[in-house]
């Protein structure tokens, strides 16, 4: 699950992280106010006005509605030097912070992360200003491979780690936090002058850092991505952005990470199939897939692609799919319009063809069938299932193997797609 | 032959009161599993009853294991404390902790998967079908049904996508030494590399099937060692080549992060490796045929 920015910082803080004085602005006349109190409190009229959406590369971002599709491009390209104004946005005084929001708010932002249809802004952070001396990078991940939890720090703040990755992987520096001992004083340390610091500033880092691991750890994150962590004039540290991201299986234990959750970041069917517990990706293709299993479910995508077609969601009904799941994912799967096909892919274990043979019937007696569906059984009942098919009277294409399923939707929906464009020149 | 698990296999379950652990240690059963105990914190004493089958059910794994000579263990206990009762199997010298519960916070597996180190348990999953030697045990929630004693190895992450394997193997009448699913999670006990190893080593395994998914580099670094140490043949496929980056797909582990673990990336590794990969999931067991067939 993923959390806002200004979610982010408020998990940070409760933790006794510092960070910059901010507040959200849901209006143009909510960021006015949010800017007049910081100049009150700060004594500086400089705000950072800063766009919520759950994506990054904001700064380089530009609004959908404002920009040519040239422009646009090179965002999604992550080119430098675009013209334009981005999603964060440094203004002087309380009328520049409102003008910038209502720029913002109601909008689009096209990110290189967001892909081309953007994210549209409902709300922004308005955020003290500062003077930075020094922009880094910090993150606390899953090191998969160790089993431990990894923290990376670079120098090239504001970048995409990706990018310093490939073109300057001696700048990433890395250490890896002992799950007994936790994250070590000399640990920070190490980090902090292998970032160049020095004086109190090490102090500062080293302190930040712990606080950092030590919210990581309390909220069972699975990233902490500070980009960028700057370092002030006076030498302090703190984190200028703030993504988390957290682990789903351990979400049971922070009912209150759960109450951050924006369902207005999530796509609409995801968030229905969730209700069921069926696990859900849309696409960009036309054929939806129903599949038991996590790898049999990508596995069906792949061989999609492999006989000419695009899929059109990924779907695991799960182990235990019962009846009442398989027509909500079937609702699910066509309530997407550019399904033109689905295929249904049931290796029968534990759950029997026959049982699942019913599910299908009974959904598409429920939602109507607008359009080709093939359905590949094999596993426990399997000839049950196959029989309950061919003997309901409905238009179900029943397929042997994975190759002949994928064969089957393919030429079915390409069948059907040019009968929609006959129809259309009639 | 086989590995991990055989005939001789005495097998307790974790969890055996919960409705999960109690259907599936019915079909262990009845599969002819050694299932010879059970532990549930509370309920020592009582019995676990299923068709002709009566099972002792114990408090603690310490008791089952100094009562049946118990050396694995499948662990069936909601997320929530799944971790404790994998530790508890090794604090207990459990030989194998099978571990099919999904959900498993990440956190709570960096702990159990460091407890593990420099111990006598070997971990399978969690979020695993399990492990089945066919004929002679089965440890998890596959159908035991779809499985032929043989000798080919099958080893993937996934459940069903194991069982489509095994089916296209059985299709082409070729059985199996042992299938293993490895589990979809980001920490797991085995990795490819290991399974790969064991198989090496058993006499009755003539060639494996390895499936993999996006996410991580368990397969690459199986692949690794596979050029360098492995001669009996791998059939390789990677699920997910059409999965868009940074989305997780369905299991906790297959998501493509940072250009990191994608499908290509993997079957380049197994290309270079000499893994006879195939781009299609419906041609596994026909790829191994043909192989077999030369």
């Amino acid at each position: 699950m993923k959390i806002h920015e200004y979610q982010g910082k408020e998990v940070l803080r409760k933790l006794g992280v510092p960070t910059l004085q901010g507040f959200v602005a849901f209006t143009a006349a909510e960021a006015r106010t949010a800017a007049e109190n910081l100049a009150l409190s700060t004594g500086s009229p400089v705000v950072v006005v800063k766009s919520q959406v759950h994506a990054g590369g904001r700064g380089k971002g530009r609004i959908k509605e404002h920009s040519s599709a040239d422009v646009l491009a090179q965002v999604l390209r992550g080119e430098d030097g675009v013209a334009g104004k981005g999603g964060v946005r440094v203004v002087k005084g309380a009328d520049a912070a409102e003008a910038a929001a209502a720029d913002l708010l109601g909008n689009t932002l096209v990110t290189k992360q967001t892909g081309a249809h953007g994210s549209k802004v409902r709300k922004v952070y308005v955020e003290a200003g500062c003077r930075i001396a020094r922009e880094l990078y910090l993150a606390i991940l899953l090191d998969r491979t160790r089993a431990e939890v990894l923290i990376m720090a670079s120098s090239e703040g504001g970048t995409e780690i990706e990018e310093v990755a490939a073109h300057k992987p001696e700048k990433i520096l890395k250490i890896w936090v002992d799950p007994i001992s936790g994250l070590g004083g000399w640990q920070a340390r190490e980090l902090a002058f292998g970032l160049g610091m020095s004086g109190k500033t090490v102090n500062s880092f080293a302190k930040l850092l712990a606080g950092l691991y030590k919210a990581y750890d309390a909220t069972d994150a699975s990233m902490l991505e500070i980009n960028p962590l700057i370092v002030t004039e006076e030498g302090e540290c703190l984190p200028l952005d703030a993504k988390m991201t957290f682990d789903d299986n351990g979400l049971f234990r922070h009912p209150e990470i759960v109450a951050m959750r924006d369902l207005d970041e999530e796509d609409a069917q995801e968030i229905e199939a969730s209700k069921y517990d069926l696990s859900y990706v849309k696409l960009d293709g036309e054929i939806g897939c129903l599949v038991n299993g996590a790898g049999l479910a990508m596995a069906t995508m792949d061989i999609i692609k492999l006989y000419g077609a695009e899929p059109a969601n990924f779907l695991d009904v799960g182990g235990g799919a019962n009846k009442e799941k398989v027509t909500a994912a079937f609702k699910i799967i066509t309530a997407d319009p550019a399904v033109k096909g689905i295929l249904v892919n049931i290796f029968g274990g534990i759950m029997k063809c026959d049982v699942i043979a019913e599910g299908v019937l009974a959904a598409v007696r429920e939602t109507g069938l607008q359009v080709p569906l093939v359905v590949r059984l094999e596993g426990t009942n399997v000839d049950l299932g196959k029989k309950l098919l061919a003997e309901s009277g409905l238009a179900v294409i029943p397929a042997d193997t994975m190759a002949d399923a994928a064969e089957k939707i393919v030429a079915a929906v390409h069948a059907y797609n040019a009968s929609l464009e006959k129809a259309r020149s009639l | 032959m086989s590995i991990l698990v055989n005939k001789n296999t005495r097998v307790i379950c974790q969890g055996i009161t919960g409705s999960a652990g109690a259907f599936h240690c019915g079909q262990m059963l009845a599969y002819g599993t050694k299932l010879v105990g059970g532990v549930t914190p509370g309920k020592g004493g009582t019995f676990f009853e299923s068709g002709s089958f009566r099972v002792p059910i114990f408090n603690t794994v310490k008791e089952a294991v100094n009562a049946t000579g118990a050396d694995a263990s499948v662990v069936f206990v909601p997320p929530p404390f799944a971790a404790d009762a994998i530790m508890e199997a090794a604090d207990a010298d459990i030989r194998l902790v099978v571990p099919i519960t999904e959900g498993v916070p990440v956190k709570d597996m960096i702990v159990a998967w460091r407890y593990l180190q420099g111990r006598n348990t070997r971990m399978i999953g969690p979020n695993c079908p399990g492990i089945i030697t066919p004929g002679e045990c089965k440890i998890g929630i596959m159908p035991g049904h779809i499985h032929a004693p043989g000798r080919i190895g099958v080893l993937s992450r996934s459940g069903t996508l194991t069982y489509e394997a095994v089916g296209q193997l059985s299709r082409v009448g070729l059985g199996q030494s042992t299938a293993i699913g490895i589990g979809g999670d980001p920490i797991i006990g085995t990795r490819h590399i290991d399974v790969l190893k064991l198989f090496h080593e058993d006499p009755d395994t003539d060639a494996v099937i390895m499936i993999g998914e996006i996410g991580g580099s368990n397969e690459e670094e199986a692949a690794a060692w596979a050029k360098a140490n492995m001669k009996k043949p791998i059939v390789g496929f990677i699920a997910g080549a059409t999965a868009p980056p940074g989305r997780r797909m369905g299991h906790a582990g297959a998501i493509i992060s940072g250009g990191q673990g994608t499908a290509e990336a993997k079957y380049e590794a197994m290309i270079a490796a000499g893994i006879h990969v195939v781009r299609s999931p419906a041609e596994m067991g026909r790829k191994m045929r043909e192989i077999l067939g030369k």
